[in-house]
């Protein structure tokens, strides 16, 4: 890893005036926008039809209308990716603007995207734009979901190719403007001129700027290789911070239209309630032109004020038919296993399984649990929409601009080419928080009040209606090992319930918003018999690390146990889930990285050598290898020796996961302090190794590294959803436990191996995948007691203390 | 309806307001402030927080009945991205943040804080935090600026 200090002094003067500059465009781009959709014409309609505008406007002309530099015009906005400049415009200045369809979410996509642009044209960070998410402006990219975002723009597609094929274009016409070969030039601070003679150059402006590329991508357009990188691969600072910590950021919470009200929704106050009946003159006569909004079971108020909105929606009365009533939370696992209308899958299936566990020397069987946990944003989700007549423009934190279009046309009945969905970023998401199902909101109240309305959530519609919960799950395993305690064969069986998802092109009903108006959600498709699987895919980290993931000839998996048998069965969720942060690779990892240190217990190996033994795949061996070495890992089985009974027990443990079967290396070691009489679990140090092939920020990858960590251990220790028979009883931050800032967290090490040459991975989703593991694998070795349920709350571990027998040994089902 | 005087970042305003209106909503609302933000409404997780006479408050249970005249500092009136205060300084320098909505509640906070216990101990710091919500869990740069911050003023 390259240490440029001196390059990030260099960059971070200039953040302040960019930031000003940057104030002064929002303006600009705001008062543009207001004029484009007066003008009844997004950009993308303006450029396709360029042709004939370009006659009754100049570029120029129009541009100057609507207050905004014409280079910005330039770029084609739209689906048309297949184009560089869908992605690109360089101006007479030279600032290259990138347009892309991955949006920062807070994990710093903004920056590293803008040194990917940086990185691939030699010019200065401050020098790049970038315009993240617009329907009317950049390229449909579809859905940027945390763990994804990076690979999708850095592997040689996207805007890494639109960078590279930039860069090569450039080169290309200063070869013949500069009547030199493209071997004898070279680009620095977006300028190309002659190796041999400085003198000889041109600027990007004098060569394309204020003009068309008129190119597509070039597929063999090569990236820069790592080895002359100077801008990605290092620290360079967060664009957005000096406006986030003074508050000049503008978040989906800040858009302001000019004649603006407010919305509140109305949710029925039970799960399956529908709506009977408004009586409206509840909220007559209350200050601030009160207008109530219904359509199916969708509820909503609209006042000039904030306040005055949640007053009226509070005062509404609305008359609602009795719940559908919920299964008992303490029955729920029996509930999901039971379940009739199970969806039954074959990940691996080498269909020798029983023989093989019929033949073990010895047999390890377990059940693990996890229940529902919230994404829990910490601002309630928020949008603002104006619709006019057959357009509709929408502000919202989505992770989907395009999806988001198409499934608010299906909402207001309008056709998605005119509706512009424009992002901005909401309070951290993790998933799929409240951000759709508001704009749908906003949408709906829009429409029918002929203005445009913010909507923000109420805390406690967030949580009970707002966002779709991550997956329960339950997991049944059973090892076979032979006489020398290798794994010989591993059954891995799951049920998890599902409802509904992210709404994806046409499905709004799969967010409480849509469903609530009357669009069904994604149901689970009953299939008992489950084929022969056919393709490999572990997206879900269902396959352990340690078989050998054999689909037809080929072995895909991490590991090198031969008999493998991986049957998942999806059955109906009473509430709408969602892909919460490591979405199933949490709850999998979870149940398959504390069996397997079961199974070390048992035949009374070290947790780190009982791996490496066990894997195949050198790059998840190397992250096991150096987080231990970072943690100083102490060469010996769980649990330790000589545990007392009583008082503070210290212990550690290793979890290890290759996330989603190909998109980061992750090992972690936890240590942890157990209170043995309150059952307060505490970790002291959490040393993570990561691999996710060349490091593009390693500043950025250690951020995402630490609060994910951090993230896990909230997730591990406290959180969990609750309802009664008839709703969700989670509803704010008291009935929903976390972390806090002041919290006793523990130490964070990271370790990052780069790997150049190597397709990028994610980062955002790998810690925070085994750190549960981790954890529970540490209590184990600190006390003897293998807890098989999360959270571990200190109910939760006082109980298992105190019924774990006397000695404290091994309490798997073992044969 | 009622009419109140505030000073809010240096700057008097006045608003006619419903009384019983917290005070975040005319922060947000009608003086269109960025810093204080909705976060539960309960008071529980500390995004809606701003300077009240020297105090963090959290802003979302505090009605403009209470703070007639009060002299309010919000996030923004810290300081600004060319002149960030040093308690930003300090969380631009160790990169503490992941999507930022929390840090009015962060940094108000902390500032207050250490305003009024200028030698408060890191145990101390981490209590005065204990009730402030990142669910990014940016936690670990976060109290590394706010004792940075705690040094530097010392």
């Amino acid at each position: 890893m390259k240490n440029n200090t001196s390059r990030q002094d260099e960059i971070a003067p200039t953040l302040a005036s960019q930031t000003t500059r940057a104030e002064a465009e929002a303006r600009m781009t705001e008062d543009a926008l207001t004029e484009l959709r007066r003008s009844g014409f997004s950009r993308r309609h303006f450029l396709k039809g360029s042709g004939a505008l370009v006659v009754a406007f100049s570029v120029a002309e129009l541009a100057g209308k609507l207050g905004i530099a014409p280079e910005r015009m330039l770029a084609q906005g739209g689906n048309t990716p297949q184009t560089l400049d869908s992605w690109i415009a360089i101006g007479n200045d030279g600032v290259v603007t990138a347009y892309t369809g991955r949006a920062d979410m807070g994990q710093g996509m903004s920056t590293v995207q803008t040194q990917l642009i940086a990185e691939e044209l030699s010019v200065p960070v401050n020098r790049v734009r970038l315009v993240q998410c617009d329907t009317g402006m950049t390229p449909d990219q579809g859905t940027s979901s945390g763990s994804q975002a990076h690979p999708v723009n850095f592997n040689h597609e996207n805007l890494a190719q639109a960078g590279a094929t930039a860069r090569e274009a450039l080169l290309a016409m200063a070869s013949t403007k500069l009547g030199a070969p493209v071997d004898q030039l070279t680009a620095a601070n977006g300028v190309i001129s002659v190796k041999s003679d400085a003198s000889k150059k041109a600027t990007y402006g004098e060569l394309i700027g204020g003009k068309r590329f008129n190119l597509n991508l070039q597929p063999n357009a090569k990236r820069k290789p790592q080895k002359d990188w100077t801008v990605l691969g290092t620290s360079v600072p967060r664009v957005d911070m000096p406006d986030l910590v003074t508050a000049r950021f503008e978040f989906a919470h800040n858009v302001r239209v000019p004649g603006m009200v407010h919305g509140r929704v109305v949710r029925p106050p039970a799960i399956g309630a529908t709506l009977v009946s408004v009586d409206e003159s509840s909220v007559s006569g209350m200050p601030g032109n009160v207008k109530v909004v219904t359509k199916k079971n969708w509820v909503g108020v609209v006042a000039d004020k904030p306040w005055q909105a949640i007053q009226a929606a509070e005062k509404l009365k609305v008359t609602w038919t009795p719940g559908t009533g919920l299964p008992s939370q303490r029955d729920f696992y029996s509930y999901m296993r039971n379940h009739p209308g199970k969806r039954d899958t074959y990940q691996v299936n080498s269909k020798d399984v029983d023989t093989k566990l019929t033949g073990a020397t010895t047999r390890i069987k377990a059940t693990y649990l996890h229940p529902y946990q919230m994404h829990g944003s910490i601002g309630s989700s928020c949008a603002v929409a104006d619709v006019k007549g057959n357009n509709a423009t929408i502000w919202s934190a989505t992770q989907a601009v395009y999806p988001l279009r198409n499934t608010s046309a299906m909402v207001l009945g309008l056709e998605p080419q005119n509706v512009r969905v424009i992002y901005a970023r909401g309070s951290g998401c993790y998933g799929l928080n409240g951000a759709d199902g508001v704009s749908y909101d906003a949408a709906l109240l829009s429409q029918a009040v002929g203005k445009p309305v913010r909507v923000q959530l109420s805390r406690k519609d967030e949580m009970a209606w707002g966002e779709n919960y991550g997956l329960p799950f339950v997991v049944d395993q059973e090892a076979g090992l032979d006489a020398s305690g290798n794994i010989v064969a591993w059954h891995y069986e799951t049920w998890s319930a599902t409802l509904g998802n992210r709404p994806g092109n046409n499905a709004p009903g799969n967010v409480a918003s849509g469903l609530l108006a009357g669009f069904a959600p994604a149901a689970v498709a009953p299939r008992a018999n489950a084929p022969d699987p056919t393709n490999w895919d572990n997206g879900n980290n269902g396959v352990p690390a340690y078989v050998a993931g054999r689909v037809g000839a080929k072995a895909n998996g991490t590991g090198t146990v031969a008999s493998e048998r991986v049957l998942t069965h999806t059955v109906p969720s009473p509430f709408l889930t969602g892909p919460l942060r490591s979405p199933a690779r949490l709850q999998n990892a979870f149940a398959q990285e504390s069996f397997f240190d079961e199974i070390a217990a048992q035949v009374k190996a070290d947790p780190v050598q009982y791996r490496l033994r066990h894997l195949s795949d050198s790059r998840l061996k190397d992250v096991i290898t150096a987080a231990a070495k970072q943690a100083n890992w102490e060469t010996r089985p769980s649990p330790k020796p000589a545990i007392a009974r009583t008082g503070v027990a210290t212990g550690r443990g290793v979890a290890c996961v290759l996330y989603e079967g190909d998109n980061g290396y992750t090992a972690v070691v936890a240590e942890v302090d157990v209170n043995q009489d309150t059952g307060v679990v505490q970790a002291r140090r959490l040393v993570v190794a990561q691999d996710v092939g060349p490091i593009s920020s390693p500043n950025g990858v250690r951020n995402q590294l630490e609060g994910g960590a951090l993230q896990g251990l909230s997730r591990a220790l406290v959180e969990e959803v609750t309802w009664d028979d008839q709703k969700i009883t989670s509803i704010d931050w008291n009935t929903y436990k976390t972390l806090y800032v002041g919290s006793q967290t523990p130490v964070i090490e990271s370790v990052l191996i780069d790997r150049p040459e190597t397709e990028a991975m994610g980062a955002g989703e790998t810690a925070i995948t085994i750190v549960a593991a981790a954890v529970g694998n540490a209590i184990f070795d600190a006390t003897g007691v293998r807890i098989r349920e999360l959270p571990f709350t200190p109910e939760r571990v006082k109980a298992a203390l105190g019924a774990a027998p006397a000695n404290r040994t091994q309490t798997a089902q073992v044969r | 309806m009622s009419v109140f005087t505030l000073k809010v970042n240096g700057q008097s305003h006045t608003v006619d307001v419903d009384p019983t209106t917290p005070l975040l909503y005319v922060l947000s609302d009608d003086l269109q402030l960025k810093g204080p933000k909705f976060g539960c409404g309960l008071g529980q997780c500390g995004s809606c927080t701003a300077i009240v006479n020297g105090r963090a408050v959290r802003t979302c249970r505090t009605p403009m009945s209470t703070v007639s005249g009060a002299d309010i500092t919000t996030l923004e009136g810290l300081g600004t991205p060319e002149k960030p205060h040093p308690i930003q300084k300090a969380f631009i320098d160790e990169q503490a943040a992941q999507c930022g909505f929390c840090l009015s509640g962060v940094v108000l906070t902390a500032k207050a804080y250490l305003d009024q216990n200028p030698k408060a101990t890191d145990a101390q710091i981490q209590q005065a935090m204990s009730t402030v919500l990142c669910r990014c869990f940016t936690t670990t740069r976060m109290m590394k600026a706010i004792k940075r911050y705690a040094t530097e003023r010392a």
